[in-house]
């Protein structure tokens, strides 16, 4: 059992020089079977498990990860947390997982650092500044918390940003959503698994799927690297190998996998306390609480699995940042790397029942899913628990690339992260 | 750096080229007689292997001419290049 965290545990286990801490959750040996099985310990494989124990009571459940939980997209993206999208269907749901977010460190019991610091979408053209006007509109029409900023409120609130007549990126204005912020992803997945583990799902990690087992078009279990675990219902959420995972039940995907990079600076004295977007030159940037500027990039051009960096995204990406932040220019970078993140031709996601029975898939969450974590797992927990979708995930059902009902978020979302 | 040898100019800096997605997808020669399942497949599923993949390349600051390759999506080793309407190898 997991004992509460609480300032009265801290302080006694600091008595007791640290050496008390229990295990956040258990390593257990997979059962012969389950109620549900999950695969991919990422943020919203957890999710989908402590939203099934806790909403929908079903707690014989395995999350079966390959390698650590987190170590996907988890534990590589950065950390911008959002819910100005423009169509209804997509603002709804992110706004659910925003809302959930807000409560999730009390909830869960574990700090997942969430910091609600404000999401700054740069127009740099009078294109750009129409198209972020008219997704400010939309958003407000939906309820939510979005407004516009002039250049001089900008610079005001950015004043490390290159805001002059003659930027090589001239800031003509911003969008700008306050309840956005940023949070601490690997808190996001060790939250929920201490949470779930709470209600007895078991997390078996270093165990990779390599077969999903049907009979009669209905799914029974998994082959895993440590053998068979049946049943009767498997989620599959595994990112960027989301299309691989489905290839072993013969589903056909549309989605494909690029890498997406990100890199930190080494630390430096507090210089930005919001995050910038912008989607022209494909860059967002915030601080980290260690000082460190965090910056991201846009996808690789052409797919891969391989979670590597590549020097051609570093520079492109340099060369746009030190042109929106020029005193960045003087910062080494520390670390750089990449994760595999699964595109779908609408930048929507998937989260859907299959042709295969009792089998669903979660996934298409390509370069912008942190966010959408809890509000993912939330609604995936209902489609899995009830076999039918939500009404909050009903229209990013896999059937839309037939119907024609896409969610275009391409054009619509400026920049998808 | 990723060098892509282009059939024509030989190995060239990834930066040079742009790319193109699977190739060999063929457009439906009958588009009325398609069904609504058959269109989705043919716009938008594919088959995005971990491994080997048949792809589009075009070399768009060079010769600017589209070609095949065969490339290893874990290892990005590009085991064959070959014209448009060749045989994959
Ligand atoms: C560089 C970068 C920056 C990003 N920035 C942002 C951002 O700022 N904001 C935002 O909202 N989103 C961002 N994203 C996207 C975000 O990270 C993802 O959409 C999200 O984390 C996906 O979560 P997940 O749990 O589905 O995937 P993951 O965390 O990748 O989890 C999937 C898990 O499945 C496991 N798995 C795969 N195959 C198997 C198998 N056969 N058997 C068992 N396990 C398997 C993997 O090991 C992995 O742990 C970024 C992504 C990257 C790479
Ligand atoms: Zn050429």
């Amino acid at each position: 059992m997991t004992s509460r965290y609480s300032i009265f545990s801290l302080m006694r286990n600091a008595i007791g020089y640290h050496q008390g801490w229990q295990r956040a959750w258990r390593s257990p040996e997979p059962k012969p079977s389950y109620d549900a099985i999950i695969i991919g310990g990422g943020g919203h494989g957890l999710a989908t498990a402590y939203y099934l124990a806790k909403e929908h009571g079903i707690t014989n459940v395995a999350v079966i990860e390959k390698g650590w939980i987190g170590g996907g997209n988890t534990g590589r993206n950065t950390t911008i947390i959002r819910s100005n999208y423009l169509w209804d269907e997509s603002a709804r749901l992110y706004d659910k997982s925003l809302r959930l977010y807000e409560g999730l460190s009390q909830e869960i019991n574990f700090n997942v650092m969430l910091s609600q610091r404000g999401v700054l979408n740069l127009a740099h053209n009078l294109h750009d500044l129409r198209e972020i006007s008219r997704r400010v509109n939309a958003i407000r029409l939906n309820g939510f918390d979005s407004e516009m900023l002039t250049t001089e409120q900008v610079q005001a609130m950015v004043p490390i940003l290159d805001c002059s007549k003659d930027a090589r990126y001239p800031v003509l204005g911003a969008s700008l959503q306050k309840r956005g912020g940023v949070a601490r992803h690997d808190g996001v997945a060790w939250g929920y698994a201490r949470a779930a583990d709470g209600y007895g799902v078991d997390i078996i990690q270093n165990c990779e799927v390599t077969g999903i087992v049907r009979e009669g078009g209905k799914v029974t279990g998994v082959e895993t690297t440590r053998g068979l675990i049946n049943a009767p219902k498997v989620g599959i959420v595994t990112a960027g190998h989301t299309s691989h995972v489905a290839a072993m039940a013969g589903l056909r995907l549309p989605i494909e996998s690029y890498p997406l990079q990100a890199m930190v600076s080494e630390p430096i004295k507090p210089v930005l306390d919001c995050v910038v977007m912008s989607g022209a030159v494909h860059a967002y940037i915030s601080q980290s609480d260690r000082g460190e500027m965090v910056m991201g990039a846009g996808i690789d051009h052409f797919t891969s699995y391989a979670q590597r960096s590549t020097l051609a995204v570093v520079e492109q990406q340099m060369a746009a940042v030190i042109k929106l932040i020029p005193i960045l220019s003087r910062l080494r970078l520390m670390r750089q790397w990449a994760g595999i993140v699964d595109t779908c031709p609408d930048a929507s996601p998937i989260v859907s029942k299959t042709p295969v029975d009792g089998l669903y898939v979660n996934g298409g969450w390509g370069t912008g899913g942190f966010k959408g974590t809890p509000g993912s797992g939330w609604v995936f927990a209902h489609t899995m628990a009830r076999d039918e979708p939500h009404e909050l995930n009903a229209p990013f059902t896999l059937d839309r690339f037939t119907t024609g009902a896409l969610i275009d978020e391409h054009g619509a979302a400026a920049v998808a992260h | 750096m990723f060098l892509i040898p282009c059939p024509w100019c030989g190995e060239r800096d990834e930066e040079e080229f742009s790319y193109g997605g699977e190739a060999h997808i063929e457009r439906p020669k009958d588009p009325d007689a398609l069904s609504d399942a058959e269109w989705a497949d043919y716009l938008f599923m594919r088959k995005n292997p971990k491994g080997t993949h048949f792809e589009r390349w075009n070399h768009a600051h060079g010769c600017r001419r589209w070609f095949n390759a065969k490339r290893d999506t874990v290892t990005h080793v590009i085991e064959a290049v070959y014209k448009m309407g060749e045989e994959k190898p």
